[in-house]
């Protein structure tokens, strides 16, 4: 059976020379089939079963809870906005095809422009086609707010992918995490499209009270159509934002006005659960726990730093609050927690391999220092209330640095024993 | 080395407390939507704790402070502090044989288990016609020696069969006696083989009478150099023939191999204790410092008398899984090998070959070697020399399958060998395993079979006593490195593998001194290319970086 499929595609390979892009699509859609039949020259004669396609997988199959849960309550939001099935599971079919409407195109867009990219520095390069550039991709959608421009998207995806990591030579070889520098190329290229009260409720014309609901005709036409046939309740094009409602963030609540603007606007477990307004794949803490312990345990993703970020961003909560000066200092610092994306950061982004720092020892470093600057630039920077994107970025520059400075003291230390 | 352990469990426990500090309000968030009573409570307990832990971590550093002044100067090992090493390793359940001030518990590595363990039998094998000494077994000699003998000419056991132009008074002597059939050649004329084809009874050269007790250190070396003993001293670093001119600072001996399916020298040595106390004599005598002898300290089975009562040396006694049984690792934590400094090693075997010298005044290389590997059956040891052909000294055993790799030496640091060639100088063992040029559908995702690895998206850590038929497929290609922290999980030094091979990679001269390539060797860093995700060839990057270093 496999020889016969393996002879079926061997008859289709294309030159490699004479067409360079395609074979590199060969290449990797043969290996994605089959785990190539190689076997070990020089060196070890056996080899561990993990390669970096395995290793690559995991982080995206720890992303699916995130991404499950993101879908739905793009829909939950858009329809909290409009009053109407405000219980969680109210209306869940038309929730679920709203957010799924909402998250494809996005997902889409992400994946043919950031693939496309590595697909042709790939075949141009002459290597095969990295794995990195998937858990990127699947990165992306999640930290993005649901309503986002598709073409901005596109090219902060483009700007990323080519100017993050295929300029530095490619996976490996990249110094910022390449989802998170699409988000900063956005956040400041595009501010309004990806900070503020409004863009974390998709589908409305504002977030204030009166404003009018934007369906399309696949909402009206298309699924209308199928759940009207189903007999399930329909998208109803005449909804507008009820009074009272804010897109505000808990965090910008908590920025204007402390602890208490917070819990009259979200109670604790919404908090927690996620049924909040935010980025696509950040609000749903639990879940996001699941997939942290779930790359720990499986010893993906390194918890020195998860646990090194939880220290830093408990050490600096507990100084802000003997500070105190502004409301959003006084935010008892385990609130910190889980409002705003610290942990989906602390899970997906600051655990990237490559761009974090390389030695166990600089990994604790790391990881403290990017939860005492994420607190920092969260709390006292005026313009914008989170901080973990800018702070993962400052420390992916300087992780070399930790590194540098813990091996400096193994070489001194053997140095001068010699 | 204990200063760091004691630091990183203080911090470990540390950070232990700062976690359930993390967790503690959590189940007071639940009643009060206002913070401020949590924020004062949490800030008493945060305090408490804080200074708990400071106290404790300020008497712990006194405390192995004052232990280390007190000891100084002193080749003893003492564990002072709060948390002694011993109460959380089992040095309670040491068995008595192995004394706890030289007992080393080495927390990283990985035992790679297979299929194909060897029995403890001794089976004879048919008479192996051909022998070979190959100049490429040895590191750091030109590649085409001068060969001494004609076609055509008898030999005996021991008598010289070439030597390096360079150091032409170091012989490289036959193993057999019999006849010289001549050489075979790899690319650039490089000398592969230099062949002897075997007589049925082995005639051996005479040696000299050397009374170890008299003779000065200069006959030792000449004796040695002249009778082909020489070679079977290797120096660290770069593994390399000693120079005669060198006096090592120390010379250290692993009694236990800990490679896949390694054969078990306690039974592999069995009988040999007047050799081996032979060599070991005649070792304490070339060098100025001490010959260290590294124990099994696995507590599976008590050391042959062999190892355990051979006198003259120190004995360390190790704990821990692969690579523990490594000489380079057992260096490492007994005494490292710093810039400039060079010591020599043996294996147990070589020691006893140089033990014959004396108390047989013959080169005999014979050994037990064990024939291991799922592919073939039975598995067990049989009694040959070094240099045997394989084709031969496999006509015993029965192969399962065709498509099979033979390897003189483990699968780790052993080098791929056809029937036509031989089996390695410095070698005890032959693994046979299966070949892995297929193509597995979704083999990334889902393995076919089990398989070993060091990673949990793979169920083999819940049976750690599970052994594997492995093969030789690459499982991936080569790629960058991106996953970091791996090497060091399998590697129990003191060293950081990933940015020693990077400072190779770029050349950067300074940086390989510093991050201690003088102590590494390929069997060292083997485990991690055996691990690595981005299929590294580390082995032989770390090979030039040695030889880059060398020159």
């Amino acid at each position: 059976m496999v020889d016969n499929i393996i002879k079926l595609l061997e008859k289709y390979e294309p030159n490699k020379e004479k067409q360079p892009f395609l074979w590199t699509l060969y290449d990797g859609f043969h290996t994605f089939l089959f785990a190539p039949n190689h076997v070990t020259k020089a060196g070890v004669h056996i080899r561990d079963n993990m390669d970096l396609k395995r290793t690559m997988i995991h982080v995206v199959l720890m992303l699916q809870l995130c991404y499950l849960f993101g879908t739905y309550n793009i829909g939950h939001q858009h329809f909290l906005a409009l009053g109407e099935y405000t219980g969680f599971l109210e209306g869940a079919h038309l929730k679920l095809m709203y957010g799924l409407w909402q998250l494809l195109p996005i997902f889409i867009v992400t994946h043919v422009v950031a693939l496309g990219i590595e697909f042709y520095y790939a075949s141009k390069k002459g290597h095969s086609i990295e794995e990195g550039i998937l858990v990127s991709a699947a990165l992306i959608p999640l930290i993005m707010p649901p309503d986002l421009p598709l073409w901005i998207l596109a090219v902060g995806v483009a700007f990323a992918v080519i100017i993050g990591k295929e300029a530095f030579g490619g996976t490996g070889m990249n110094i910022w995490n390449v989802a998170l520098l699409s988000r900063v190329f956005i956040f400041f290229a595009y501010p309004t499209e990806i900070s503020g009260d409004e863009v974390w409720v998709a589908g409305l014309e504002s977030t204030f009270a009166g404003s009018a609901v934007e369906y399309g005709w696949v909402h009206l036409t298309l699924f209308n159509g199928l759940f009207g046939w189903l007999g399930l309740a329909q998208f109803d094009p005449t909804l507008s934002v009820v009074d009272g409602f804010t897109g505000a963030t808990p965090l910008a609540l908590a920025f204007a006005g402390g602890w208490d603007a917070v819990t009259e606007v979200y109670t604790q477990s919404q908090m927690l659960w996620g049924a909040i307004p935010g980025s696509i794949g950040e609000t749903s803490k639990p879940l996001i726990l699941i997939g942290a312990i779930g790359l720990a345990a499986l010893k993906i993703a390194s918890w020195r730093i998860m646990l090194g970020m939880v220290l830093g961003v408990v050490f600096t909560g507990l100084l802000l609050n003997m500070w105190g000066a502004t409301p959003f200092m006084t935010v008892p610092w385990y609130h910190h927690i889980y409002i705003g994306s610290f942990l989906f950061a602390m899970a997906f982004m600051a655990t990237d391999p490559v761009t974090a720092a390389s030695t166990n020892r600089g990994k604790w470093i790391y990881g403290f220092l990017i939860g005492f600057f994420g607190m920092i630039i969260r709390i006292l920077n005026p313009a914008y209330p989170e901080g973990w994107m800018l702070a993962i970025l400052l420390m992916n520059t300087f992780s070399p640095l930790i590194d540098h400075l813990v091996l400096r003291k193994n070489i001194q230390k053997r140095l001068a024993s010699a | 080395m204990l200063m760091k352990q004691n630091t990183s469990k203080s911090f470990s426990i540390f950070s232990i407390l700062m976690l359930l500090l993390f967790f503690f309000p959590s189940n007071v968030l639940a009643q009060s939507s206002s913070g401020s009573p949590d924020f004062i409570t949490s800030m008493i307990v945060a305090t408490v704790i804080i200074v708990f832990g400071a106290i404790v971590f300020v008497t712990d550093s006194l405390l192995q402070l004052e232990g280390k002044r007190q000891l100084e100067g002193k080749d003893i090992k003492v564990d002072a502090s709060l948390f002694p090493k011993n109460l959380n390793g089992n040095a309670a359940d040491l068995p008595s044989y192995i004394p706890k001030d030289r007992y080393l518990k080495l927390r990283r590595g990985f035992d790679i288990k297979l299929e194909g363990k060897p029995e403890e039998k001794i089976i004879e094998t048919p008479h192996v016609t051909r022998y070979s000494v190959s100049p490429m077994d040895f590191h750091g000699i030109a590649p085409i020696p001068k060969v001494v003998p004609e076609e055509g000419d008898a030999v005996l056991a021991g008598d010289e069969l070439f030597f390096d132009k360079r150091n032409p008074e170091i012989k490289f002597v036959a193993p057999v006696s019999g006849e010289y059939i001549g050489l075979e050649r790899a690319e650039k004329r490089a000398v592969k083989e230099v062949m002897v084809l075997a007589d049925k009874e082995i005639k051996f050269r005479e040696l000299p009478q050397l009374d170890i007790n008299v003779a000065e250190r200069t006959d030792i070396v000449d004796f040695l150099k002249k009778y082909g003993g020489w070679v079977h001293l290797r120096q660290r670093p770069f593994d390399t023939i000693p120079n005669p001119e060198d006096i090592p600072r120390d010379i250290f001996i692993s009694t236990f191999d800990t490679a896949p399916l390694a054969p078990n020298l306690n039974f592999s040595t069995q009988g040999e204790e007047a050799a081996f106390q032979a060599g070991i004599d005649m070792l304490n005598k070339l060098t100025d410092g001490t010959v260290y002898l590294g124990l099994d300290g696995r507590a599976k089975e008590v050391p042959s008398p062999v190892f355990a009562d051979a006198k003259n040396v120190e004995k360390y006694w190790f704990k821990g899984k692969h690579p523990a049984g490594n000489v380079g690792v057992q260096i490492h934590h007994i005494k490292p090998i710093k810039k400039g400094d060079v010591v020599w090693y043996l294996h147990p075997h070589d020691v006893i070959t140089l033990g014959r010298m004396l108390t047989e005044r013959r080169y005999n290389t014979e050994r037990l070697v064990a024939l291991t590997g799922a592919e073939i059956s039975p598995n067990f040891y049989t009694r040959i020399r070094p240099g045997a052909n394989m084709g031969e000294l496999l006509s015993a055993v029965e192969f399962k399958e065709e498509n099979v790799r033979v390897v003189s030496g483990d699968v780790l640091t052993g080098k791929k060998k056809s029937n036509d060639e031989f089996l390695g100088f410095f070698e005890d063992q032959v693994t046979v395993l299966l070949e892995g040029d297929y193509y597995e559908p979704f083999g990334w995702l889902l393995p076919q079979e089990v398989r070993p690895s060091i990673s949990p998206t793979f169920p083999g850590f819940i049976f750690p006593d599970m052994e594997y038929r492995a093969d030789t497929n690459s499982h991936g290609e080569r790629r960058a490195f991106v996953v970091t922290g791996q090497y060091e999980e399998v590697l129990p030094m003191d060293i950081y593998p990933q940015h020693l091979v990077k400072a190779i990679m770029t050349n950067d001269f300074e940086r390989m001194e510093g991050l201690g390539i003088y102590e590494m060797s390929e069997e060292d860093i083997a485990l991690c290319e055996f691990v690595c995700t981005s299929k590294m060839p580390l082995q032989q990057i770390l090979r030039e970086g040695l030889e880059i270093v060398n020159e």
